[in-house]
């Protein structure tokens, strides 16, 4: 359904929060419509040509959605169908409040983005005091869909100077529809967060996941995202080094199959001296999958000293897969240090025959290879729940047979 | 004073060295009148006597040319070109010269000037020139001793008349003339260019070279270029260009074919050294140009070699379609940006056949205010199993007001294939240029040391004839830019 179409059929007034903060939003968006490959930061996902056949409503109420949510000790946020399940949820006085209003930001003013803040009804809000280390929790978004629901829940996480969180976010849900989450990050002097993100939607969905992170110097954000579900989806990263000494680590695998779409892009953008950012990407495509990899650095004239490096990496498993990768690099300041690199291309034979003349059945072989591979973007995952999730969401991956 | 702050003064200091090649010759010249419709499409294509087919040809281009529109993904900025304030034909007056007697002196002077081996010492050299001056073929030797191996080097509106069925066969097969914007005004305009065929089997003799100049005022170039080499036959070309200096901006928009039949192989080489505008950015040529070459046959090779240090814009992206089975792609370059200067310019790799391999090396040098733009493709399609490719692109920044970016597409459809991309972005170290210094160079000689070894890969790739000025050209450049 197209973008107008679908907008017309809302009642905006109806949502919570104030009207004409909605009104701009979604006029913003109908003056795009949804992202097509004539945009180029759009040139490899046609999310147009996906979504065109969706019949796009708001959603009801969802069923019983106990089963999506992962067993673990750590205390939780979960939302279903973007509205925050209080029964479902541990009680975190003084760690969050929830409010609609209070998690709409104005001024990003990416398609996807400005449909997310014409549509969200709830949010979470994690306001880390200066100087608590907050520990692990975790935020579960839920989608359970008897219709094709537009779902678009905006989070704000924001750690005062010297502050620590690790949070854990997981997309899941069943049926068929439409998964637009924002998150917007920012983090004090000093202060750390750990983001790992597993996207493990239904096969059906179509997953559009935007961040944006803001790091004051010295800030370290972290993070590791998972993509396995949804038949499109796309993360989109934006991480803004505006103090000096900031340090940004996006690390991200994929593991698809069948007709799968994955799309993973960043924008790193060097606004002071002396920041360092890390990404290790990795694609491993299976079926007739298809990987993207929109990678770019960006260094501002100030931000003299910077330390920048991307590495893209994908395997290709089958004789349809494909990956489309592009790595940008954007450079105003002289006195740098950036790279990337990327290398894309099937299981090594020798590997796989040197690990067989040991005996090891060829299944095996080549799943102990494609375990290396991803190793180098998983290691800086030092959470142990979260190591796990990751852990189990690949297993389950190998179970699909894509071997 | 630390190393930089020298190097960045020395900068400053050159920066108003100037463009040596700066005169202009004064010939007078027979214009067209300004502007672009369909009467000046049949004027040029009248006055060269071309056939009907030919004709309609053009016509084709300048209609699909109204429907495009200016390419504007690329990170260049200039004021909106009026493509009517132009003049699309201009020729020197006299007859085309039968001999280098009946050549205009004042021409001869100026070739001298550039040190274009064209009479005796095109013979010493060597080297077979075609001088394209604006756009009338105005000489061609050795045209007998590549004639006795079968090789046909003249200019593209000769080889209308004499080989119109080669031309007609091969013309727009690797470029459409609807291919882009520019590539369509080209098509639609061509006033000369080269025209190069190699025959089955035949390794030409010697190294063709093609002198570009500009020279009239408010004149577009649009050079066509088209060189086939047939089964086995193998060929390097040259081209190379100086531009007289001048205020206003030039448009350049050529095109360049290449095709390569089973077991050829092409070499391209380019020094591209046109006026890049004064030092505040005023005046320089925008060269807007199509190069693409067509792997066409089993194990056929196709190299392009840049050397980039002109132009106030350049607008590049010399391409190899590889669809022969084990063929191959090449892309070397050079492309060096000072002042105001903006260049964005690579490669596309389409590997469209098994075994196929492509290389490509791309060092930019930005200074001054300058943008340096590399942007490449590399694409596998599924037929392209045991494809190859291999991608370096290592920017130096001189300066902290100049910009170096890295535009890669990298695209893979086959399991089977390989591609490696690597991109670096570094200043000149400091401890390299003080090792030179303690040596006992300058600071000037230091840092074009270290400049050229950065562009070593690129430059051991040139022929020799070529390499010697190619180095030139960057010391020139260097002068004015990098110490």
């Amino acid at each position: 359904m197209n973008a107008g179409d679908f907008l017309d059929r809302i009642d905006l007034a109806a949502l919570p929060g104030a009207v004409s903060r909605r009104a701009r939003a979604a006029a913003r968006f109908r003056a795009t419509g949804w992202p097509t490959r004539a945009d180029e930061a759009w040139h490899y996902t046609d999310l147009n040509a996906r979504l065109k056949s969706f019949d796009l409503a708001l959603p009801a109420e969802a069923g019983s959605v106990a089963g999506l949510i992962p067993e673990t000790d750590l205390p939780r946020i979960v939302f279903v169908n973007g509205r925050f399940a209080e029964d479902l949820s541990t009680k975190m006085p003084g760690l969050g409040c929830y409010a609609s209003d209070a998690a709409l930001t104005e001024g990003r003013d990416q398609p996807m983005v400005a449909l997310n803040a014409a549509l969200a009804q709830d949010g979470a809000v994690l306001d880390i005091a200066e100087s608590v280390d907050a520990g692990t929790v975790l935020l579960v978004s839920i989608a359970h869909a008897a219709h094709q629901a537009a779902i678009a829940p905006r989070h704000r996480i924001r750690l005062g100077a010297g502050a620590a969180l690790t949070l854990i976010e997981i997309a899941r849900g069943e049926g068929e529809y439409l998964h637009n989450p924002v998150v917007e990050i920012a983090l004090g002097e000093g202060a750390v967060l750990r983001h790992y993100r597993l996207q493990d939607e239904a096969m059906a969905a179509v997953h559009v996941a935007t961040i944006f992170a803001d790091l004051a110097s010295g800030a370290r954000y972290d993070s590791f995202t998972l993509n396995c579900g949804a038949r499109l989806s796309r993360n989109e990263t934006h991480a803004t080094l505006a103090g000096a000494k900031a340090d940004v680590h996006l690390n991200a695998a994929q593991l698809l199959t069948g007709s799968q779409h994955g799309d993973i892009t960043t924008i790193v953008a060097h606004d002071a001296p002396n920041c360092a950012s890390r990404q290790t990407v990795k694609s491993v495509l299976s079926g007739a999958a298809r990987g993207v990899f929109q990678g770019r650095i960006e260094v501002a004239r100030i931000a003299q000293k910077t330390d920048g490096y991307q590495m893209n990496q994908a395997l290709l498993l089958s004789p349809d897969a494909e990956i489309d990768s592009k790595p940008e690099l954007e450079i105003f300041a002289d006195d740098v240090k950036c790279s990337h690199g990327a290398t894309i291309g099937a299981l090594d034979p020798e590997q796989v025959f040197y690990l067989r003349s040991r005996g090891i059945p060829e299944a095996e072989a080549r799943a102990m290879l494609i375990r290396a591979f991803l190793d180098e973007a998983l290691e800086p995952v030092t959470d142990a729940t979260a190591h796990r999730l990751f852990e189990d969401a690949i297993d389950a991956w190998w179970r699909k047979g894509v071997l | 004073m630390p190393a930089v702050t020298e190097t960045i003064e020395t900068i400053d200091r050159l920066a108003g060295g100037g463009y040596k090649f700066g005169f202009e010759t004064n010939i007078e010249m027979e214009f067209a009148p300004k502007g672009l419709n369909e009467d000046i499409v049949r004027l040029i294509s009248a006055k060269k006597g071309e056939p009907e087919w030919l004709l309609e040809w053009r016509l084709k281009a300048y209609r699909a040319w109204l429907t495009m529109e200016d390419p504007h993904w690329a990170r260049i900025h200039h004021p909106k070109i009026d493509y009517q304030d132009l003049h699309y034909y201009a020729a020197p007056k006299r007859p085309a010269p039968k001999s280098l007697d009946d050549v205009d002196p004042e021409l001869i002077s100026m070739y001298d000037k550039l040190g274009i081996p064209l009479n005796e010492r095109a013979a010493l050299a060597g080297v077979a020139v075609d001088a394209v001056f604006d756009s009338v073929s105005v000489a061609t030797t050795f045209r007998e001793s590549l004639a006795k191996v079968g090789v046909i080097f003249c200019s593209i509106s000769e080889a209308v008349r004499e080989h119109p069925d080669l031309v007609r066969k091969y013309l727009g097969s690797v470029v459409p003339a609807g291919d882009n914007y520019f590539a369509a005004l080209n098509s639609a305009v061509f006033s000369d260019g080269s025209f190069v065929f190699i025959p089955r089997g035949v390794r030409c003799p010697m190294e063709l070279s093609t002198y570009f100049r500009i020279n009239a005022r408010n004149t577009g170039q649009f050079e066509r270029t088209l060189i086939i080499a047939e089964e086995g036959a193998s060929v390097s070309y040259l081209e190379g260009c100086t531009a007289p200096m001048r205020d206003e901006n030039q448009l350049h928009a050529a095109v360049v074919e290449l095709v390569a039949l089973d077991e050829a192989s092409i070499k391209y080489s380019t020094v591209q050294n046109w006026y890049p505008g004064d030092a505040q950015g005023r005046g320089g040529i925008y060269n807007f140009v199509t190069k693409r070459g067509a792997c066409r046959g089993r194990n056929s090779k196709i190299s392009w070699t840049q050397v980039e240090t002109g132009s106030a814009i350049t607008w590049k992206y010399p391409s190899c379609i590889l669809q022969g089975e084990g063929s191959t792609g090449e892309f070397y370059s050079v492309a060096l940006t000072n002042n105001f200067q903006q260049a964005d310019t690579g490669t596309k790799m389409i590997h469209l056949a098994p075994n196929t391999t492509s290389t490509i090396i791309s060092k930019g040098i930005s200074a001054g205010h300058s943008n340096n733009t590399y942007r490449g493709l590399v694409r596998i399609m599924p037929r392209a199993h045991g494809a190859r490719n291999f991608t370096q692109c290592d920017s130096l920044l001189i300066g902290d007001q100049c910009g170096a970016h890295t535009v890669p597409y990298i695209e893979s459809r086959n399991q089977s294939a390989k591609v490696e991309h690597e991109a670096t972005t570094s200043k000149i170290a400091e401890d390299q240029l003080f090792y030179c210094r303690s040596r006992g160079l300058s600071e000037e000689d230091a840092v074009g040391l270290i400049v050229n070894g950065f562009c070593r890969d690129v430059l051991k790739e040139l022929p020799m004839e070529f390499a010697v000025e190619a180095q030139k050209l960057l010391a020139v450049s260097l002068e004015g830019s990098v110490g």
